[in-house]
Order: C-alpha cells, then sequence, then structure tokens
C-alpha cells in the first residue's frame, strides 16, 4: 500500500511539474537500438535533437538506448516516468505492451507509441506514412529500370512492409506496365552485412533497381559498386552512393515531436492515432540525384505534389490483390484503421507473403 | 623485488577481500572513466551502483532482473563444480521460454487451476531436453560440451524467432512477431501490488537453497565436489560420473527451462522474439563471480542485477552513453577476475633481488 | 539457374565467408593452443571500428588494416593476461571482453558514424581471372580477400609441416608434457592468443573498410560467434575452414537467393542450419574416438600453471 501511495505521489509530481511554466517540461525517449545505428534509433535520436534546438531551455530530454524489448523495456519506461519526464515516447514496435502497462499505473505522463495500434488516455500512437514515400520511389523505379525490373528487401511480413512494397509496385506500374518486382525478406531491421548480401543476391538476378525496408545504406553501396541504382531509405543517404542514388525519402520526426510536445505545454494534447506524411512534412525528398534524365525528375516532382497536396493517395480503388479479389473498392481510399491491416499483395506481385 | 609465490592453500581471507579488492579498482578506474567523459564520478558511481537499490520499485525491479541469472547460476555453478562445462543456459532458457508459452497459449480460453503448473512443467521440461541432448552427445560420443551447447543456444533462439514469427504468432496481432497475451490462468501470479516481483523470484531464491542443500549436505553433492576437485580420484572412488554428469546437467537444464517459462509468463506476458537479453551468457559470468557456490550465486546475481539497471539509470539520470556502461562493466570483470588469483597466489616482497 | 547467376552466387559466397575465414583462421590457432577465447566479437568490432578511424583519418587503407590487427592483438592481450598469467577462467574472461569490446568500440566511434570511405577497389589478378568460372568466383576480388588465401595457404603449411606446428599441438594436446620437454607453454599460447586477435581485428576491418565501408555500431551482428562453429566444423584443419567458411557464406545468403527466385524458405530455419551441420560433424568427428584424437585439442579450455607442477 506504501508503494502504492508513492507511486501515486511521483505521478502527480510529475504532473505538477508540467504545469509551472518556469520549468523545463521534461520529454523521455526510449530507443531499441544504440543512437549510432545510423538507422531507426539514430532517426528518432536527431527528432529529439530537432526538438531540443527548437525549444532550448523550455524543454529537458533525457533518451535511454538500446533497451531490449522484453522484461526490461517495463523497467526503463517506468523510471523514466518516475524521473519526472512529462511525455514520454517509446520508439519502437516491441515496446507496445509495456507502454500500455506502464501508462495505466502514471496516469498522468503522457506517453506515445510509435508503429503501434493500443491506445488509451494517456497513451497516443504515431506512424509515419512510409506508403507515400515509397509510392513515389516506386515511379522513379519503374522508369529508371532498363531490365523492368526492381528489387525490394523487406524487413519482416508485418502491415507496414506489405503495405509499402504495394505502394512501390502499384508507383512502378503506373509508368511502367512491364515492370517486375523482386522480393526479398532479410528479417532484420539492421545489419549491413546482410543487406549487402541481399542486395547483391538481387542485383545478380537482373534486378537494376533497388529499394529496401531496412536502415543502412548498405544496399545503396551495393548498387554504386555495379553502377546500378537505388533509393535511399529512412535518411539522406546520398553520400554513401553520389552516382546511384536516385533520391532518399528522409522520416524527420522533429515536426511531430515539437507539435506534441508543444500541445503538452498548451494544456490540447489529446491521446490520438496519429499518421504523418509528406503533408506534415514528416517525410521529404532529399537530395534528388541531379544525373536523372528530365523527364524522370518531372514525374517525381509531380508525383510529389499530387501526394503532399493531398489531390493523389496512393491506396484509392479499384485495387485487385494479387489472388483476384477487390481488395480497395472503386471511388474509396484506405483509411488509416484500414492501411493499419493491409495483409495483401496487390495485383501483379507475384509472391506469397511469408507465414 | 616483489615475487609471486603459490599458496599452499587458498586464503580464506582472499576470497572475501578479493572481490572487495576488484571493486575498489574498478571505483577508481571508474572515477577516472566518468572524469574523463566529463561526468562527476561520485554520481555516476552512486547511480551505477547504490542507486538501483535506492527505493521500493528499483529493488522490486532488482529482484525482477535477477530471477533469471540465478536460475541459471545455480544450475552451472553444480554443472561446473563437476567439470561439465555447459555453456548452454542461454539454450536452455530459450527452449524453456517456448516450450511453456506454446503451453500457456494452449491454455489461452483456460481457467483451470492446473493450466499454470502444467505450462511450468512444460517449460522445466523443455529445458532439460535441451540440456540432455549434448550431454548425451558428450557422453555418448564424447563430443566437445562447450561447443556442442553454444551450437545448441543458436538452435534454440532461431527455433523461438521461427516460431513467434509463425506458429505461435498472435493472429490478432496484425502480422508482428508476437504471440497473444497470455490469460490469468498462465501468468505467474505477482507478490506484492505495483510491483513485478512474481513468483518465479521466489523459485530463483530456493533454487539458490537447494542448489547449497545438494551440493554441501548430501552424498550426491559430496561426490560432484570430489569429482570436480580431482577426477582420477573420484573414479577411484568407484564414482558413477555418468550418473552424476546427467544429474549436474538435467538440474541445470531445468533451472534454466524454469527461468525462461518465468519470463514469458511473468513480466513479460507474452512470447516476444527478445525474451533474454544474454540472461545465460551473463550467468556464466555470476556463477564465477559466486564462486560456483549456489548461496554465493545469489549475492552475484544481486550484484549483476544492480549493473544492469544501473547502467539505464546512469542514461536516465545523467545521460551517460550506454557504451560508457558496457565498458565499465567489462572493467568490473576483469578486475574482479584477475583479483580471484590472489586466492591461490601471494605477493611476497623482499630487498634482495632474485637470481 | 544458368551458369551465370551461379558463378555470381559463389563469388558472393567467397565474399561473405571471408569475415568468417579471417576470424575462424586466427581462432582455430588458438584453439590448437589449447585457448578458448569467447571474445571474438569484441576484438572483431574493435577491429572494425579502429580499422575505419585510421583509414578514414589517414585516407591509407593499408594503413587502417594494419591498426585493426595492431588492436586486435591489444585487446587479445587482456584476455591472455588474465587467463594465462592470472589463471581467470576462459570463458569467462572471453564473454567480459566481449561485453568490454562492444562498449569501447561505440565509444570510440561515436563521432564516426556516417562517414563513408571509398573501400578496396577489386582487382582482377591476371591470366588467373581468365580461367572460365572460377576466375570470376576466385580471382576477382579485393586485396584483403586474396590475403586470405595467402594466409590460409601459410598457416597450412606452418601448422601442418613445420616445427612451430608441432609445437602448438603439443601445447594444445598436453600442456603439462610439453613443459616437461621443455616447451615455454605459456609464450606459446600468449603468441597464438595475439594471434587470434590481430586475425579477429583484420576480419572486423573487412566489415568496416570492405564489406559495407562505413562504420555503425555492433555492425559484425554475431560473425565471431558463427567463426567459433566454424572452427568446430571444419574439425580444427585449416584447409577446411577454408571450404567451410564459403560454404557457411553460400549458407547465409541462399535464402535470399531464392527468395529472390520466387521460393519462400523460412529464413529462420535456414539460419540454424550451420548450427545443426556444426552439430552432425562435431558428433561424426568424435564418435570416431581414434580420430578424435588427431583433431580436437585435448586441453581446449582447461587452464594450465606451470606454478602447479610438481
Amino acid at each position: 500500500m506504501k508503494l502504492k501511495s508513492l507511486l501515486v505521489s511521483l505521478g502527480l509530481l510529475a504532473g505538477a511539474a508540467a504545469v509551472q511554466a518556469e520549468e523545463p517540461l521534461k520529454v523521455g525517449f526510449i530507443y531499441v537500438g544504440p543512437v549510432g545505428d545510423l538507422g531507426w534509433s539514430y532517426e528518432h535520436d536527431m527528432g529529439r535533437k530537432g526538438l531540443e534546438e527548437y525549444f532550448g531551455d523550455k524543454v529537458k530530454t533525457t533518451f535511454v538506448e538500446n533497451v531490449p524489448e522484453g522484461a526490461d523495456a517495463e523497467r526503463v519506461i517506468t523510471q523514466l516516468a518516475k524521473a519526472g519526464n512529462d511525455l514520454i515516447f517509446t520508439t519502437s514496435f516491441g515496446f507496445m505492451n509495456p507502454t500500455v502497462k506502464v501508462a495505466k499505473r502514471f496516469p498522468n505522463v503522457k506517453f506515445e507509441h510509435a508503429t503501434g495500434y493500443k491506445l488509451d488516455k494517456n497513451l497516443g500512437t504515431y506512424v509515419l506514412r512510409t506508403y507515400e514515400g515509397r509510392y513515389i520511389s516506386g515511379v522513379a523505379a519503374g522508369m529508371m529500370t532498363k531490365t523492368n525490373t526492381i528489387g525490394y528487401i523487406g524487413s519482416f511480413p508485418i502491415p507496414e512492409v506489405i503495405r509499402d512494397i504495394n505502394a512501390a509496385y502499384m508507383g512502378a506500374k503506373s509508368v511502367n506496365p512491364d515492370v517486375k518486382m523482386k522480393i526479398v525478406w532479410a528479417n532484420t531491421w539492421y545489419d549491413p552485412g546482410k543487406e549487402t548480401d541481399a542486395a547483391n543476391a538481387l542485383m545478380d538476378q537482373g534486378v537494376d533497381v533497388m529499394l529496401q525496408h531496412t536502415d543502412s545504406p548498405a544496399p545503396l553501396i551495393a548498387a554504386e559498386k555495379r553502377g546500378l541504382r537505388a533509393i535511399g531509405q529512412a535518411s539522406d543517404q546520398s553520400k554513401f552512393a553520389p552516382e546511384a542514388h536516385i533520391f532518399s525519402v528522409r522520416d524527420d520526426w522533429t515536426p511531430y515531436y515539437v507539435k506534441r510536445v508543444q500541445a503538452v505545454m498548451d494544456g490540447t494534447w489529446k491521446a490520438q492515432d496519429f499518421w504523418g506524411g509528406f503533408q506534415d512534412d514528416m517525410l521529404t525528398l532529399a537530395s534528388i540525384n541531379p544525373n536523372l534524365p528530365a523527364d524522370v525528375r518531372a514525374k517525381i516532382d509531380a508525383t510529389h505534389d499530387a501526394i503532399k497536396s493531398g489531390a493523389f493517395k496512393p491506396f484509392t480503388g479499384p485495387i485487385k490483390d494479387n489472388k483476384g479479389n477487390i481488395a480497395v473498392p472503386a471511388d474509396h481510399s484506405l483509411t488509416d484503421v484500414e492501411l493499419a491491416q493491409v495483409n495483401w499483395y496487390v495485383e501483379g506481385i507475384t509472391d506469397e507473403i511469408p507465414r | 623485488m616483489i615475487r609471486i609465490q603459490a599458496r599452499t592453500e587458498p586464503s580464506s581471507l582472499m576470497k572475501v577481500a578479493s572481490p572487495l579488492l576488484a571493486i575498489l579498482l574498478t571505483l577508481i578506474f571508474g572515477g577516472i572513466l566518468f572524469s574523463a567523459i566529463g561526468k562527476s564520478p561520485s554520481q555516476a558511481l552512486h547511480v551505477l551502483l547504490i542507486a538501483p537499490l535506492a527505493d521500493s520499485y528499483n529493488i522490486g525491479e532488482m529482484f525482477v532482473k535477477m530471477g533469471p541469472l540465478l536460475l541459471c547460476a545455480v544450475g552451472l555453478s553444480l554443472c561446473y563444480r563437476a567439470n561439465m562445462w555447459n555453456i548452454g543456459a542461454e539454450g536452455q532458457l530459450l527452449a524453456g521460454a517456448l516450450g511453456g508459452s506454446a503451453m500457456a497459449l494452449y491454455f489461452i480460453d483456460s481457467d483451470s487451476a492446473l493450466a499454470l503448473p502444467i505450462t511450468l512443467l512444460a517449460g522445466i521440461a523443455s529445458g532439460m531436453i535441451w540440456a540432455a541432448v549434448p550431454t548425451f552427445l558428450k557422453l555418448r560420443f564424447n563430443s566437445n560440451l562447450i561447443l556442442t551447447t553454444i551450437m545448441f543456444n543458436y538452435i534454440a533462439l532461431y527455433l523461438l524467432i521461427w516460431a513467434v514469427h509463425g506458429p505461435l504468432r498472435d493472429p490478432q496481432g496484425f502480422g508482428f512477431p508476437e504471440s497473444a497475451m497470455f490469460t490469468d490462468a498462465t501468468l505467474l501470479p505477482t507478490l506484492f501490488e505495483n510491483s513485478r516481483i512474481h513468483l518465479g523470484i521466489v523459485f530463483a531464491i530456493l533454487s539458490g537453497i537447494i542448489g547449497w542443500f545438494i551440493l554441501s549436505k548430501t552424498h550426491l553433492g559430496f561426490q560432484i565436489r570430489v569429482f570436480g576437485a580431482d577426477e582420477p580420484a573420484a573414479r577411484y572412488a568407484g564414482f558413477n560420473s555418468k550418473k552424476l554428469s546427467w544429474f549436474v546437467m538435467l538440474f541445470a537444464g531445468s533451472l534454466a527451462g524454469l527461468a525462461g517459462v518465468s519470463e514469458t509468463i511473468g513480466p513479460i506476458g507474452q512470447l516476444v522474439p527478445n525474451v533474454s537479453p544474454g540472461y545465460g551468457y551473463s550467468a556464466i559470468i555470476v556463477a564465477y563471480l559466486g564462486r560456483l557456490h549456489p548461496l554465493g550465486a545469489i549475492i552475484a546475481a544481486v550484484f549483476m542485477a544492480v549493473i544492469y539497471m544501473g547502467g539505464d539509470l546512469a542514461q536516465i539520470e545523467m545521460g551517460i552513453p550506454v557504451a560508457v556502461v558496457s565498458m565499465f562493466q567489462g572493467i568490473l570483470l576483469f578486475f574482479l577476475l584477475a583479483c580471484d588469483f590472489f586466492i591461490n597466489n601471494r605477493l611476497s616482497f623482499s630487498n634482495q633481488a632474485t637470481n | 539457374m544458368d551458369s551465370d547467376l551461379i558463378v555470381q552466387i559463389l563469388f558472393a559466397a567467397v565474399k561473405t565467408g571471408t569475415p568468417l575465414l579471417f576470424i575462424a583462421l586466427g581462432e582455430v590457432i588458438c584453439e590448437k593452443s589449447g585457448i578458448l577465447n569467447l571474445g571474438q566479437e569484441g576484438m572483431m568490432l574493435m577491429g572494425a571500428v579502429v580499422g575505419f578511424l585510421a583509414a578514414y583519418s589517414t585516407g591509407n587503407m593499408g594503413f587502417g588494416v594494419l591498426a585493426a590487427m595492431i588492436m586486435g592483438s591489444t585487446m587479445s592481450l587482456i584476455f591472455a593476461v588474465l587467463v594465462l598469467q592470472l589463471g581467470a577462467n576462459q570463458v569467462a574472461t572471453g564473454l567480459a571482453l566481449t561485453i568490454f569490446g562492444t562498449g569501447l568500440s561505440a565509444f570510440v566511434g561515436a563521432g564516426f558514424v556516417g562517414q563513408t570511405i571509398q573501400g578496396f577497389p577489386p582487382i582482377a589478378i591476371p591470366l588467373l581471372s581468365d580461367i572460365p568460372y572460377l576466375g570470376r568466383i576466385l580471382f576477382n576480388h579485393d586485396i584483403l580477400v586474396y590475403f586470405s588465401f595467402g594466409m590460409t595457404a601459410v598457416l597450412f603449411y606452418v601448422v601442418n609441416k613445420t616445427r612451430i606446428g608441432l609445437t602448438l599441438k603439443a601445447v594444445g594436446e598436453n600442456p603439462n608434457a610439453a613443459n616437461a620437454i621443455g616447451i615455454p607453454v605459456l609464450k606459446v599460447r600468449y603468441l597464438a592468443i595475439m594471434f587470434g586477435g590481430a586475425m579477429a581485428g583484420i576480419s572486423g576491418a573487412y566489415m568496416s573498410l570492405v564489406y559495407t565501408p562505413m562504420w555503425v555500431e555492433n555492425m559484425t551482428a554475431g560473425r565471431g560467434w558463427i567463426a567459433l562453429a566454424l572452427v568446430v566444423f571444419a574439425s580444427w584443419r585449416i584447409g577446411r575452414i577454408m571450404l567451410g567458411a564459403y560454404l557457411f557464406g553460400l549458407a547465409s545468403i541462399m535464402h535470399l537467393v531464392l527468395q529472390g527466385m520466387g521460393w519462400s524458405i523460412s529464413p529462420n530455419l535456414l539460419a540454424m542450419l550451420p548450427y545443426v551441420a556444426t552439430v552432425v560433424v562435431m558428433v561424426i568427428i568424435s564418435a570416431d574416438h581414434f580420430k578424435e584424437k588427431l583433431l580436437a585439442p585435448r586441453s581446449l579450455g582447461k587452464p594450465f600453471d606451470p606454478r602447479n607442477m610438481a
């Protein structure tokens, strides 16, 4: 009982701190990888640094890196809450259930979980519309390929990745009806060696433009070595492949983190299921290579503008899946809830989703 | 001149003093390390070594962290006493987690009182099987146990990852590699409100005591000790080395299996790919720090749990990167291993130069 | 599958197998002297980071490789002192070395994440690279791959044909007997451990200078442990280690190749394969007691203290 009251009072203290304007707002982050991974955790940490830059003394950020997605996660999130953080971002899918549990115990602390689907009064989720960038990537790849074969390295067969494979394929198909896509699953988010192997395996089989849903620049380096083309993912990877690089779709978490911290400061924060893309400046096209042909460049810009303005949504029907069923009816665009559940391949992809 | 002399008998003073000396050396070295990166050494050492035990929540979490370490280390202590170089606690733990989780999922709609004990037994049995195969290979084919058990760690790891991506994946989990959350019938009860201390911790401490009892008070334990100290003598005395080998290996396997199932049906509450952040390997260090004594293992497990938790707290409280924390842990272990030298040896100081 | 694709797959297998070959060559020498060093992953990471740093700041790739080897050796020296001089347990010390090396490499490399260098260019060896099929598989690589060929040949000769090899084996088989006939057991073991460290260093450098020319934390991703399996799989024979390294390399890319061709195989079950194969090989070689005597170093993992000798 004593323990409970202690925890409650700690939670209250954390809430009380938020009210006082002079005190900086404390924001905690928990990362699954090391901040030096140049991938997922690295980008979130860039977002954290952007947040500090924007607010200066008005925020104080803390992060814990390399937290395994097992029993430790719940403890670390609790300790962040106990340390007086007002807002805590848990930045990996595997932190979902631990975040849910801790959020229940600390009703006055606000939690945001990346890529998950469980909400609570003080627990929101946030997801990137990476499929938007992937559609533009598909358009570029479809125009650039000479062998009509583009390659896609998947990480894990979860809806986000399957959705993006579909978007890339639809983008490519829209400009090149003969295009084929070869997909391999590397079963890792981050292993430069394995990603190199996967890229080489694809390029050995006639792929001449590489897309990947893993985070390291390794596939670009592999493409550069062979004089083929590739598209950067998550961060600006142009310097790893000056010739091969078409463009990078950069994830930028800063605008979101700034917005949510501002909401807490203004007292307007509400738990929500947020999806952000080009419209919210959370995705940008970085370093479009000047060596692209003019028509490709023009098509990239046009597709980007249509998506950014909201005029075009990639998952607008009619879309059939690769078993011949209607996946998206005519005149319907998938809602966010429906997007979260995409577990079918679009018509034209000959593979099966691994089970 | 300083000379090294072998002691005729292990120094009982140094048995106690050597860990203290190691800790002292680590404190000095750690102080230099933390000053070098511009952090207050005294605060850093406080956060790393004292803060994890500073309040009731942290103490509870320390027990949660210590549980699997201790269960594995007790079994390993007995193995190493009997000259069975079992490096396979990690694999046995993962096998226990896998077997136990499969059983817990079988009972997902059940409210039977037998569900929990059967789930625990499934975990224990799985760990035993995973220990039994390398034991059989050693006794029957004379395979090197160190190497087979390492191989079995990897086989267990990939088996678990395969299962959690495949047959045991939550059908309602949007394709993410996690099992369904277990239901109350198969979850280990927690012992205190607002703490994650669960029944598994009681098993762990009991295992330490049982291990001590077997080793010190039974004829079996006597045989193990003689066998470890002087194998030819043990054989001469007619001790059945096969029987002893089977006993220590199955004992260790069952405890590691129990540790694995207790993690999944305890603090995690589902099967995830990252059940263990390397508990089985850390437990080897725990076993040595505990002088291969089951009661010593309890103290060593507390110590290891503290420095792991201190690592997270150092990031939260002081922003010390995890890289520095693992350097500190590595150095501490080096010193602990090095100082054991003085149990069996001493330095003698003399004025004469040696010839 | 056309022959062109097969050639390319085998070419990739050689590349993937090369870091494994380097570290396994180091480990086998170490194990032949009776020492089991589980710190490879830590030494490899330090080799990777220091190699990258040296090459990045001097612009000289060769200097990077050299720095990586020296760093690997230095790391292994910590292990050697603890194990040989202070009689610490080999397994525990090796694990501690991995923990330490993982942390130290991340600390040292923190400022260099995201930097890139020009890796070693491939060099086609004249004449040899014109051999049909084989030329493209083996003689169209970068200089480190050729160095690994040379290293394998030298070690094969030294271990099997020279006095040094005999001495090494004598120490690994029975250190007490070796000591009795005047072989400096500790000195041999020091050298073997440091050689292992240097090879782990170059293996790390291969990752950060050639394979993916950049530094990121933990970039070796467990390859040090695979090498441990490889040594056993090859039953401590130098020639078999080379074949085994390429076989393991092939196994690790095969599921990617097959997926590209539209086959679906669980990558996790496939990843298990090298370990299962290693266990099977171990059972086969050790089932025959006579053979086992010739292969596995007898005193592997057991401490030796000359002061305890009567």
